[in-house]
């Protein structure tokens, strides 16, 4: 196995788990401190993509439709907010899901009206499209590196923005007791419309990073939320570092057993059964790892402190 | 029960029965496909609302079920055509069905240990990811036609019956319907039934009185998985074509729709969720192809609007925990 593959899939790892991240993390927030389920949440992740191509062509700036998009995602996790999850927040579980289930249906069937049934690539700028050297002889693409700094750099704003602000110890309040926060005199509706809309751009800006490698496509979110899904269960509903921990361990263990899977099964098996089997085994490595770690750690690998 | 709804109710399931074959006389044939249709989607919902229902675990993964049950159907008889596999290669039903309710007994045995292991919204994630998980296995085996599918050239075979006649494949779907229905009914009122419901009430109460709930709920669980498993080989039978789109969780978002609409745990609930949701998507598809969006609209309002929630059909007199 050589070097160059290996570290590109080791980055491509690194890539999924982060834009894993930010899905899974306005997830694992709404979640936390709203005890709110959104399926609509990979809805949201489409339509970053496909904002972000359509601002990309009138602007002709990818960067710049990035900046432009992000308030507008931020607006559809509000109006998601404000009419179809604020109704529902004293009701159980099942009507979220139903609740969120119908709005992804409206948001999938508007984004086929609005953008036609096939995917639109979004061009990048030349100094984001190039390849860069990082090590003697190993390639990598520019915008492979560019979407894991972003993320990380979301990250670590949210990090931030959670741990070292008014509105980040409000969200911690919110999130260990929210009557509490409430009697205290804090304005939980608005708080709660912020949460929203802060999960809705992260994960409109996981779905403007992917966008230039895969297209924006309709359904890209209904695939991508199952395994944040995965995530949030794996790392422990509501907690962030969970997440974070969570998403880059799947994301890793997801593109290279895609990669290597077959490489490792030459090892002790004819080549031609271990090309029958590797993409059988590799598309369900991340459900049976989690079906494990459930089995062991019913609460996930770092659940959060108890509320 | 009062008298004047056992009338209405047996008057519905001879309408299910009837208005499709006398349409057909007249030469509609298309709405006695559509009835066939209804018919093994109601057997879909009626085993998820043995769980949903009557035990209170909201799955959101079981249109996995009706993928195993058709893939059952087509894997046998694409071997049986092409050669290799010679275990399973055959067209023979009696065959197909056995390997469709074990298949289905199996996959609800195994991932029911580890997502009846958790409650509330980890069992609804974790339902739909095992449901994607079989999707993306079927879509990885190019054998099975990966992403596009697999048509059956041969329906399952029995003796005196051919599935090959619309008639016949009506007959047995809705006959079917209505033997599963009396089946999930028996249970629901027999002492097992009792006690799933004392489950979703209050589980810890039940586990004080001495019951191994998790044994009751992976019970309920794997015969919820068989009824749809089995549903899914009549409905591969009826289209005879399978493809991981099955398994979408869109179909599972589906079957929850009919089961909560039509009233859970009741015996005609899916039924009248079956029906409601097959009128709608008819009604709508027919004015538009993006039927889907006043579907979701109408999901919301749904939601949102019906009085007291739909908790309220939901809960009966108990609140449940999760």
């Amino acid at each position: 196995m050589d070097t160059t593959l290996f570290v590109i899939q080791l980055l491509n790892g690194v890539q999924l788990g982060i834009l894993l991240f930010l899905v899974a993390s306005g997830l694992t927030l709404v979640f936390g401190i709203l005890d709110f389920v959104n399926l609509a949440h990979g809805a949201v992740y489409m339509l970053g993509a496909f904002i972000c191509a359509s601002l990309t062509f009138l602007t002709g700036s990818f960067v710049l439709a990035v900046i432009l998009a992000l308030p507008i995602v931020a607006l559809a996790g509000f109006l998601l907010e404000r009419f179809i999850a604020r109704p529902l927040y004293e009701r159980d579980h099942l009507e979220h899901v139903l609740g969120t289930f119908g709005a992804i249906l409206v948001i999938d069937t508007l984004a086929h009206l609005i953008w036609g049934p096939a995917g639109i690539a979004i061009p990048l700028p030349p100094y984001l499209d190039g390849q860069i050297e990082i090590w003697s002889g190993i390639v990598v693409p520019t915008f492979r590196l560019t979407i894991i700094a972003a993320g990380l750099a979301a990250a670590a704003g949210l990090y931030w923005l959670v741990n070292f602000t008014r509105l980040g110890m409000l969200i911690r309040a919110g999130a260990s007791n929210r009557t509490m926060v409430s009697a205290l005199g804090v304005d939980i509706k608005t708080l709660f419309s912020l949460v929203f809309a802060l999960g809705a751009v992260l994960a409109g800006l996981a779905g403007m990073l992917i966008a230039p490698i895969t297209e924006a496509s309709l359904g890209m979110g209904n695939n991508i939320i199952i395994t944040a899904f995965v995530v949030i269960i794996v790392g422990g509903i509501g907690s962030m570092k969970g997440a974070f921990y969570a998403a880059l361990f799947i994301g890793l263990i997801d593109t290279l057993g895609r990669a290597f899977l077959d490489d490792i099964f030459k090892l002790f098996m004819s080549s031609a059964a271990a090309e029958n089997s590797a993409p059988a085994l590799s598309s369900m490595l991340i459900y049976i790892l989690m079906a494990l770690i459930l089995s062991m750690r019913p609460q996930g690998l770092f659940p959060p402190k108890l509320r | 029960m009062n008298p004047k709804n056992t009338v209405a109710k047996s008057l519905l399931l001879l309408a299910v029965l009837v208005v499709p074959l006398m349409l057909n006389l007249f030469g509609f044939a298309f709405y006695l496909d559509l009835a066939t249709r209804l018919s093994i989607l109601a057997i879909a919902a009626v085993g998820l609302n043995l769980i949903l229902g009557y035990g209170g675990m909201v799955s959101f993964g079981h249109a996995a079920y009706l993928g195993i049950g058709a893939y059952a159907v087509g894997i046998p008889a694409h071997h049986w055509l092409y050669g290799g596999m010679d275990m399973i290669a055959s067209t023979n039903g009696f065959l197909q069905i056995a390997l469709a309710l074990f298949a289905s007994a199996l996959f609800a045995f195994l991932t029911g240990l580890v997502c009846l292991k958790v409650k509330g919204v980890y069992f609804i994630m974790i339902t739909m990811a095992f449901a994607q998980m079989l999707y993306y296995l079927l879509v990885s085996i190019s054998e099975y036609g990966g992403d596009d599918g697999l048509v059956i050239d041969t329906r399952s075979e029995f003796p005196l019956i051919s599935l090959d006649d619309p008639v016949q494949m009506f007959l047995v779907s809705v006959l079917s319907l209505f033997l599963i229905m009396w089946g999930v009914r028996r249970i629901a009122r027999s002492q097992f039934g009792m006690v799933l419901e004392g489950i979703k009430g209050n589980e810890a109460r039940m586990i004080s009185l001495g019951y191994n709930t998790f044994r009751y709920k992976l019970a309920a669980y794997v015969i919820s998985g068989v009824i749809c498993g089995f549903a899914g080989a009549l409905l591969g039978n009826f289209t005879t074509f399978i493809s991981p789109e099955m398994i979408d969780w869109a179909r599972s978002g589906e079957l929850m729709f009919m089961v909560i609409l039509g009233g859970v745990a009741t015996t005609m609930g899916p039924l009248l969720g079956a029906i409601t949701f097959i009128v709608v998507e008819e009604v709508l598809s027919t004015i538009t192809v993006y039927w889907h969006l006043p579907f979701g609209l109408m999901l919301i309002g749904i939601v949102l609007f019906v009085r007291g929630g739909l908790s309220s059909l939901l809960e009966r007199g108990q609140k449940t925990d999760d």
